[in-house]
């Protein structure tokens, strides 16, 4: 091998389970480059780089640093083969200084001299043009402040490999910059960055190579030169396959819920929801696509109640009597008590969806406890319902007195979208909910949302297969950033055009979105 | 005198406080809520004693010292050995930290009971004839600092040490660390689990000698051993007092013990006779300072007064 190469992965194979994570990956990175690791949620690239920061331990194949086979346990080992990674979730401890953190992980260092480990912390932010205060506080801090110190850490250790694990999701447009100016003079400086991204432009504008990965496995990587979005993007969500998930004619759609001009902002003052608009109609599977954490949870909580919203409207079409209602600012209870029959399968199935440790007629009974008008619940109808779901979705279950987070997720799903079905819904929102479920399941799930959809009921799917979304969706809304960048027809865009409204920056966006 | 005589009563009696918090203070540093802590205090003295009553034959071969530093080992083993089985409960079996603590309160308490009424009833200023470096450090005001048990000095020094560590060396930082976000601790390759019992183990000691200094220097008599758990209990509402910063604990302490012995002062201080129906409710003087102090930094929400953040979370390292 030649000298150039910083690390070279071999064959990696790593399973979750029966889960494959990566499958058979091989990888250089070479002496002072930037190398983008893209690819889209779950095709496994912060897992492989985790292998290399000493997260995770492959199954098979092997790592070499500098030509030679190394073992990496911990995120220790890594440091000793110089390398470093700021995760997409910081580590820092909130009252404690930079320079307090940055110390902790100089494990060798004794004495504890902070004066001294300020002046180093300080200078090695002037060297690479970094704007940080040592003696700052992490809770006073920016988010960018944060991934700064982050940064910093791994340069105290003297790292020569950088991984960064999506550094500018969290980051302003000017920040994204200093970000880069910074990582450019570190690659001049001989160190070696990797970057895990799915932001297209950013691929082309700061790396020299590009690795490709898709469901866990390395495509190919190339040289940015030779790229353009569309190659990568080609790359990223690969060939249509076919699934066979039946989808019918909508029949006499109408619209049961119209969004209009959303916006919302987190506890972090970073904008989630931008300008929503769309209708959902009746008798129809709405997909919601994108990137995770592009504002699909916040969309599905604003309609449900419980994401406070700056601004918009939701307008909920009643089907009995044609009355408009605004939802906007109603808890879910007051939703309900208005009479609009609104069931929402979140993404967290055993925080907000159900109590793991009640059991499955109980978990019903939190939807219908209420209902009845004496002191004493009513625990019938419940263990009806539980046994009549337990029978038609074959959950596989010993009875309905098991606590649910004793099932397996699949049968955990069933649970959760048999209750939320039973009630009749008009506008029925689901949030993945085919994720960790095996083949079976899934299409047990597909079956139950078509049949839903053929009563007439309004389905919003969130969804994070592309292939799933556009086999089983009428029409496809595409968000990025918070932003709707196009609602597409899903019986006619393709792969492509819907990965590339997920990834592409603001500028060229509408050019692809052919509406309905 | 009266005065004076208050104010050393309530230091003397503060040192029980200021050791069994000391001893919390190092727990919670590292994110461990020991509830445990009466019971610590209570295992700790019922070692200490056992180790006594066997060394009390001797006391005329042996130099008293020895037999001080005896039982002060045992108190420190068989308290520390109370905190070795809350870490393993709570840190290696990820048992929930609440409800092991109070369950090792009532499991130590019960075993002092039964442990203590076993023990041949020798008078308590047998022993503290005996062995001159316990004795009550106040019976003569007038020269009160000679007559300072060993014990006094040993809780300053503890306080003091305690504090060194925590804020000006690097395993102090590693510690608190540790406490305030397990998982960043974990990343750069701190022995979490490590700190996690030594810190809680070398608490939980200390914590004893709290019980054993109650004991055999401030009420002299082994009989004292059922005041010990509500002691405990006391000490754990210092902490929040204290804001988990040891040297507001010896301060801390003080006004505790202000508090504590305030009833029976009342008269011979202000000349007013409390009713005997107000007894009960002037104990309570203790937590109500330290809700009004809950109160006060809740306002103020300074996070340097804040509990760790990892006060009371149990830690796993992610798995997917």
């Amino acid at each position: 091998m030649s000298t150039n190469t910083a690390i070279e992965l071999r064959h990696i194979t790593k399973r979750f389970g029966s889960v494959v994570a990566n499958n058979d990956v091989s990888l250089e990175i070479r002496k002072g480059e930037i190398l983008s690791v893209l690819g889209e949620n779950g095709c496994g690239k912060t897992t492989l780089m985790n292998m290399i920061a000493g997260i995770y331990y492959p199954d098979e194949g092997e790592i070499l640093v500098d030509g030679k086979p190394v073992i990496i346990r911990s995120p220790k080992d890594a440091f000793k083969y110089k390398i470093g990674m700021v995760h997409q979730h910081f580590k820092l401890v909130d009252i404690f200084t930079a320079a307090e953190n940055i110390v902790l992980v100089d494990t060798e260092d004794k004495h504890y001299k902070m004066n001294a480990v300020n002046a180093k912390v300080k200078e090695i932010a002037d060297r690479y043009g970094f704007n940080l205060d040592p003696k700052k506080k992490i809770y006073e801090m920016s988010v960018s402040e944060k991934q700064t110190v982050e940064i910093i850490k791994v340069l105290y250790k003297n790292s020569d490999i950088l991984i960064l694990d999506e550094p500018t999701a969290v980051l302003t447009p000017q920040e994204t910059e200093m970000l880069f100016k910074v990582l450019r003079k570190m690659r001049e400086d001989g160190k070696s960055i990797i970057i895990i991204t799915h932001k297209l432009h950013e691929v082309l504008e700061i790396s020299d190579r590009v690795a490709v990965l898709r469901k866990g496995e390395h495509i190919a990587t190339v040289d940015t030169k030779d790229a353009t979005e569309s190659s990568l993007t080609e790359m990223m969500v690969g060939q249509k396959v076919s699934l066979n998930i039946n989808r019918s004619e909508p029949v006499d759609s109408v619209t049961r819920l119209k969004v209009i001009g959303l916006s919302a902002t987190s506890k972090d003052g970073v904008k989630v929801l931008d300008d929503i608009n769309f209708e959902a109609k009746s008798g129809e599977i709405l997909g919601i696509a994108g990137i995770a954490g592009s504002g699909q949870r916040e969309l599905l909580e604003a309609i449900a109640g419980l994401q406070p919203l700056e601004s918009g409207e939701i307008d909920y079409n009643d089907p009995k009597t044609g009355d408009i209602v605004n939802l906007r600012d109603k808890t879910p209870l007051q939703i309900r008590n208005m009479g609009v029959r609104l069931s929402f399968v979140p993404e967290d199935r055993l925080g907000m969806g159900l109590v793991g440790n009640m059991n499955i007629t109980d978990n019903m009974m939190l939807r219908s406890y209420r209902k009845g008008k004496s002191i004493f619940v009513d625990r019938e109808r419940p263990k009806n319902l539980a046994e009549e779901i337990i029978e038609e979705l074959q959950v596989n279950t010993p009875g309905v007195t098991t606590p649910v987070r004793r099932l397996s997720g699949g049968n955990v799903q069933k649970v959760l979208v048999g209750r939320e079905i039973s009630a009749a819904p008009r506008v029925l929102m689901v949030a993945y909910p085919v994720r960790g479920l095996d083949i079976n399941s899934s299409y047990t799930i597909y079956n139950l949302l078509n049949e839903q959809k053929e009563k007439g009921v309004s389905v919003i799917f969130v969804g994070e297969d592309l292939d799933v979304l556009l086999e089983l969706c009428d029409r496809i809304l595409v968000i990025n950033s918070g932003r709707i960048t196009g609602i597409c027809d899903g019986r006619t865009v393709t792969k492509e055009e819907v990965g590339l409204l997920m990834t592409k920056s603001e500028k060229a966006e509408k050019e692809v979105s052919d509406g309905q | 005198m009266s005065i004076v005589n208050y104010l050393l009563s309530a230091f003397s009696i503060g040192i029980i406080f200021l050791l069994g918090a000391t001893g919390e203070i190092i727990t919670e540093k590292v994110g461990h809520l020991n509830l445990g802590i009466p019971g610590v205090m209570s295992v700790g003295a019922t070692g200490g004693c056992i180790a006594l009553q066997a060394m009390y034959k001797y006391r005329d071969v042996l130099p008293g010292w020895l037999i001080v530093l005896v039982a002060l080992l045992a108190c420190f083993i068989c308290a520390g050995l109370m905190g070795l089985l809350y870490c393993f409960i709570t840190v290696s079996l990820h048992s929930n930290q609440n409800v092991t603590g109070l369950a090792l309160t009532t499991f130590g308490v019960g075993i002092t009971k039964y442990e203590m009424s076993k023990l041949t009833r020798i008078g308590a200023h047998e022993y503290l004839y005996a062995l001159p470096i316990f004795r009550q450090p106040f019976s003569d005001s007038t020269n009160a600092l000679k007559y300072c048990g060993v014990m006094t000095f040993i809780a300053l020094f503890i306080a003091i040490a305690v504090s060194f560590v925590l804020y000006r060396t690097k395993v102090g930082l590693n510690l608190r660390a540790v406490g305030e976000s397990a998982a960043t601790a974990d990343a750069v390759g701190i022995n979490v689990t490590a700190y996690k019992y030594v810190a809680t183990i070398i608490g939980s000691g200390i914590a004893g000698f709290g019980g054993l200094y109650y004991i055999m220097d401030y009420a002299g008599s082994q009989e004292a051993y059922l005041s010990i758990e509500a002691l405990g209990w006391l000490s754990v509402a210092l902490v929040i007092f204290s804001l988990w910063k040891p040297l507001v604990c010896v301060f801390g302490s003080f006004v505790f013990g202000l508090l504590y012995i305030a009833n029976a002062y009342a008269a011979s201080i202000l000349g007013i006779t409390l009713p005997m129906k107000l007894t009960p409710i002037m104990k309570l003087l203790p937590y109500v300072a330290t809700v009004i102090i809950l109160v006060l930094t809740s306002i103020r929400k300074r996070r340097e007064n804040q509990p760790p953040a990892g006060l009371g979370i149990t830690y796993f390292r992610e798995e997917r």
